[in-house]
């Protein structure tokens, strides 16, 4: 028995990484190295505004008197910020119109991927920005969505457009000197993806954003602003997947999201960066700071997230509970094998009245990974009546592998209940059995077992996601028995 | 005779670095040559991290500004020759007989003899004297738990305390009657800043129950900062309590650093009735199979009083159990911190772990930190934790009001049931009865205002009678 599951464990962890081809494009790239004049190139490169330029270069100034944090429990290796590439695009000769203008190569990359632009626009009735070495390559439907208002566009096409806006709420909740990832992001970010839900509309169809690091020796760093106005609604799907080589490579993003009065944003996330070979070469370094606001009465933001990629995951999508019953939930999935370090949770800040927030965090361990919640719960003096829920269970699987929970619950209120429950666990000899006595074989029924574990989560995502998510939970898994 | 060779700015590291030199080059130092090693190495290690600040992950929420500003006598050497100890303090747990203790300001204060040999080989004495009488023990358990780069604190007692407690239990030998240490604060001369370190050692099958008291006399600011380190033996057993009962200006910290051989049990439960500032820290490492470690706690605070409790439960090797279980009632302006932390090391299987810290918070103004930590490198576990703060059970408070108990009474019933699960679990039964009274009386708000002993408790049953000195008022 143990042999086997030694066995089928190497035979899963040997799986190779199904989206780690390199795309042959033509690609632009900014000379390696951090400096002022590279942050100049870029912003100068992007035509943006003055604003703009100003925002970086005091972000670059602050990421220079900082460090890199060491709290977490993971194991970074230094990173030598000098020789990244921090600016690299796919060439494109003039403005897209439509998709046939797209470099065909291009078009195959996301169709390997399995988001092809053109059969995602027709069939699925998503609109789809991707996003390939940073820069914003295509954004469907986006005149589809105009006619209720709703702006969907790169980061960069927002900047030019609708400077007051990114103006107005760039920067208002992951500041620009928020973390050493942050105001690195803040200095150097490429593109990104700009969301913005008029007053009262209810977005029509599901949005999201398809990330891809193609390049060699680059850096990824894309920005992300959602903002729902009063009333509004809309559900925003994030996907990522990138070659697979043996250096690391960085990715350190930032999203911010604004909520005002009675607006909901739903915002789920499939992670799946190269994770590294099952000797921990390469992968990504995630290192990415998520933060909304639920700024006015009522409003609601709710993150989901299934994280199974990057060599090491740094990430905490929080929420700031500001307008009085607002609401916060926190839905995780995080998956580790190999020599794969999550360190992932996060942050409830509760201020408005009656707030109340959810965390369900679901980490599960393989290999010789370490997996970690880490999660703060925060409820102020005016946060009168507020409610908060958090379970955070550990599945290990394998006997090297390590999971962690640290949560952090700090009160200032007598009227307000905060209640933290977490467990560790391994799969049990007797759920096996029963699975197995019922002619279910080993390998099925930990697939089972775990998605029944992750199910909570799991049912949270979009109908899109949820398929590819329980895909990957079951590549990431099968046949661990513990 | 002076009580003090220091007296300053407790924060000023610099004349701390300066008191060592002094002591050093003097030789005041007890303890023999390998301990002065373990001294200068301590030294070092509090001089490279100072005190720990905000910016410490372990202090965040602990305020100890205004104790590091504040100026303090260090306490030192033996007792003026006309105090008597019995005099000003008298604890005594009703009905329990024990073998008492008591310290004054961190000193061994016994009056006869400082090292007393009972029946069977049992040591109980003062450890400086230990040191000389019984140096071969001393040397090979003293300062071998204390990690001084870990915690600044104890890094400073390492360095320079001067006296405790020391007991010894040897093997196959059960300690009929329990062990009670008292440390008495009291002085004329200003606020004290007091190291006591204790040593603990129980041999193979030997069996031990500790009473541990802090209790202050007066109304100034005293310092204690406290180091015990417990050797369990293989099979050994020890109850060890520890009772903190000091002023709303005092400060109290206490680390226990314990380990545990194969198939030993411990229990340690801290009861916080009163303090303004208390931290307990234990490190506790399960290094034997079969171990068995229990943390408890309780902390009842109003005003303007902090209590923290940070428990680090170490499994290094299988088939070990442990449970934490914290409880507190927060009112006023109070504070609380909890830290557990379960460290299950690779290869510890069938490791059983829980950890539970429960808050009821009465007021707006109170504040609760609670951070049930766990770090798992092996499978085959069974860990869980949970933590939770809240209000008394509006249910259970229309349940008691509707048949007929006033607000208060259903509000002081609930709070002591609440407590009580701690309580309960005290298997000395004289103590559990004076506890069980304690708990009542500072639910009620009598405790802190008894400015008399308050371990002069009566039992339950007899009338509450405080002694008041008319010329005061």
């Amino acid at each position: 028995m143990a042999d086997d599951t030694r066995n089928i464990l190497d035979e899963v962890t040997g799986k190779e990484y199904k989206y780690g081809f390199v795309t042959e494009i033509d690609t632009e790239f900014a000379p390696p190295g951090l400096n002022e004049d590279i942050i100049r190139f870029i912003s100068e490169k992007k035509e943006e505004p003055e604003f703009m330029l100003e925002f970086r270069l005091n972000a670059y100034r602050r990421w220079l008197g900082m460090k890199s944090p060491e709290w977490a429990h993971l194991n970074i290796p230094p990173i030598d910020f000098q020789s990244i590439i921090y600016y690299a695009a796919p060439k494109a000769k003039k403005e897209l119109q439509s998709l046939d203008e797209v470099d065909p190569e291009l078009l195959k990359t996301f169709e390997k991927l399995g988001i092809s632009l053109e059969e995602q626009k027709h069939l699925a009735g998503v609109a789809v920005d991707a996003v390939m070495d940073s820069v914003s390559v295509k954004t469907t439907f986006s005149d589809t969505l105009a006619k209720h208002g709703i702006i969907f566009c790169s980061f960069s096409e927002a900047v030019k457009n609708h400077p007051e806006l990114v103006k107005q709420y760039m920067g208002s909740v992951v500041a620009s000197g928020d973390n050493y990832f942050a105001a690195l992001n803040s200095a150097v970010f490429s593109d990104g993806s700009f969301v913005y839900i008029p007053k009262g509309v209810r977005c029509p169809i599901e949005l999201s954003t398809y990330f891809r690091i193609n390049a060699k020796n680059t850096g990824q760093f894309e920005r992300t602003l959602i903002i729902a106005d009063e009333g509004a609604y809309v559900s925003y799907m994030e996907g990522c997947t990138a070659p697979q080589r043996d250096e690391n490579q960085l990715h350190a993003a930032i999203v911010e999201i604004i909520a005002l009065k009675d607006a909901e944003v739903k915002y789920s996330t499939v992670q799946n960066w190269y994770p590294g070979n099952k000797d921990g070469e390469g992968g990504i370094y995630n290192f990415v700071t998520k933060r909304g606001i639920c700024k006015g009465n009522n409003s609601k933001i709710s993150w989901t997230q299934v994280e199974t990629g990057s060599a090491i995951t740094w990430k905490y999508p929080s929420c700031i509970l500001q307008g009085d019953n607002s609401v916060g939930e926190f839905y995780s999935v995080a998956v580790t094998n190999n020599h794969q370090q999550a360190d992932t949770g996060t942050k409830m800040i509760h201020i408005g009245k009656n707030t109340r927030s959810t965390i369900i965090s679901k980490g599960i361990s393989a290999g010789l990974s370490n997996n970690s919640y880490r999660g703060l719960v925060k409820v102020t003096k005016r946060a009168e009546g507020s409610r908060n829920f958090s379970q955070c269970d550990s599945l290990l699987l394998g006997d090297k592998c390590g999971a962690h929970t640290f949560p952090y619950i700090q009160t200032e209120n007598k009227s307000s209940i905060v209640e933290h429950e977490a467990t560790t666990s391994k799969i049990s000899d007797d759920q096996l059995f029963y699975c197995q006595q019922r002619g279910i074989d080993a390998e099925s029924a930990i697939g089972l077992i775990v998605n029944g574990y992750a199910r909570e989560v799991l049912s949270k995502l979009p109908m899109e996601f949820a398929v590819e998510a329980q895909k990957l939970l079951s590549i990431s898994l099968e046949g661990s028995v513990g | 005779m002076a009580m003090s060779s220091y007296n300053g700015i407790l924060g000023d590291t610099k004349g701390i670095a300066g008191l060592f030199e002094h002591k050093l080059s003097t030789s005041e130092f007890k303890g023999g040559k390998a301990y002065t090693e373990i001294r200068k190495g301590a030294i070092a290690s509090f001089l490279k991290s100072g005190f720990p600040g905000k910016e410490d992950e372990k202090w965040r929420n602990s305020d100890i500004e205004k104790f590091l500003e504040s100026r303090f006598e260090f306490a030192e050497g033996a007792l003026p020759a006309d105090v008597d100890v019995d005099k000003i303090f008298a604890c005594e747990v009703p009905d329990l007989d024990t073998w008492l203790i008591t310290l004054l300001n961190g000193h061994y204060a016994a009056k006869n003899s400082d090292l007393r040999i009972l029946p069977q080989g049992i040591i109980i004495g003062s450890l400086s004297r230990a040191m000389r009488d019984a140096h071969e023990l001393v040397e090979a358990h003293l300062g071998r738990l204390v990690n001084n780069d870990k915690n600044a604190f104890a890094a400073l007692n390492s360095a320079l305390s001067g006296d405790g407690v020391f007991i010894y239990v040897p093997d196959n030998v059960i300690v009929e009657k329990p062990i009670q240490m008292v440390n008495v604060v009291n002085s004329e001369s200003g606020s004290l800043f007091m190291q006591p370190r204790n040593l603990v050692i129980l041999g193979k099958n030997s069996q031990l129950q500790l009473v541990h008291c802090d209790d202050s006399r007066d109304q100034a600011m005293h310092f204690t900062n406290a180091v015990t380190e417990f050797f369990i033996g293989d099979n050994a057993s020890l109850d060890h309590y520890k009772m903190q009962n000091i002023n709303d200006h005092s400060a109290v910290l206490h680390s226990g650093w314990f380990t545990l051989g194969r198939d030993s049990r411990l229990t340690t439960n801290a009861i916080s009735l009163n303090g303004g500032f208390i931290r307990n820290e234990n490190e506790i490492v399960l290094k034997g199979e079969g171990a068995d470690a229990n943390a408890l706690g309780v902390y009842l605070v109003d005003k303007k009083q902090h209590v923290e409790n940070h428990v680090h439960v170490s499994h290094l090797v299988p088939r070990c159990t442990s449970s934490e279980l914290f409880k507190g009632i927060l009112d006023d302006y109070s504070t609380a911190v909890f830290t557990g932390h379960i460290l299950v090391a690779r290869d510890a299987q069938k490791t059983e772990a829980y950890q539970s810290n429960r808050n009821i918070q009465l007021t707006d103004k109170a504040r609760v930190n609670t951070q049930p930590f766990l770090e798992i490198y092996a499978d085959d576990v069974k860990c869980s934790h949970g933590a939770t703060v809240g209000q008394l059970d509006a249910e259970a408070m229309f349940y008691l009001k509707s048949r007929g108990i006033g607000e208060e009474n259903a509000k002081m019933l609930l709070m002591y049931a609440f407590a009580s699960e701690i309580v309960q679990k005290i298997s000395i039964l004289n103590l559990r009865e004076r506890i069980d009274d304690m708990i009542k009386k500072r639910l009620r708000g009598e405790l802190s205002i008894c400015d008399q002993c308050v371990l002069h408790c009566s039992k339950p049953d007899q009338p509450i009678q405080f002694e008041i000195d008319m010329s005061k008022i």
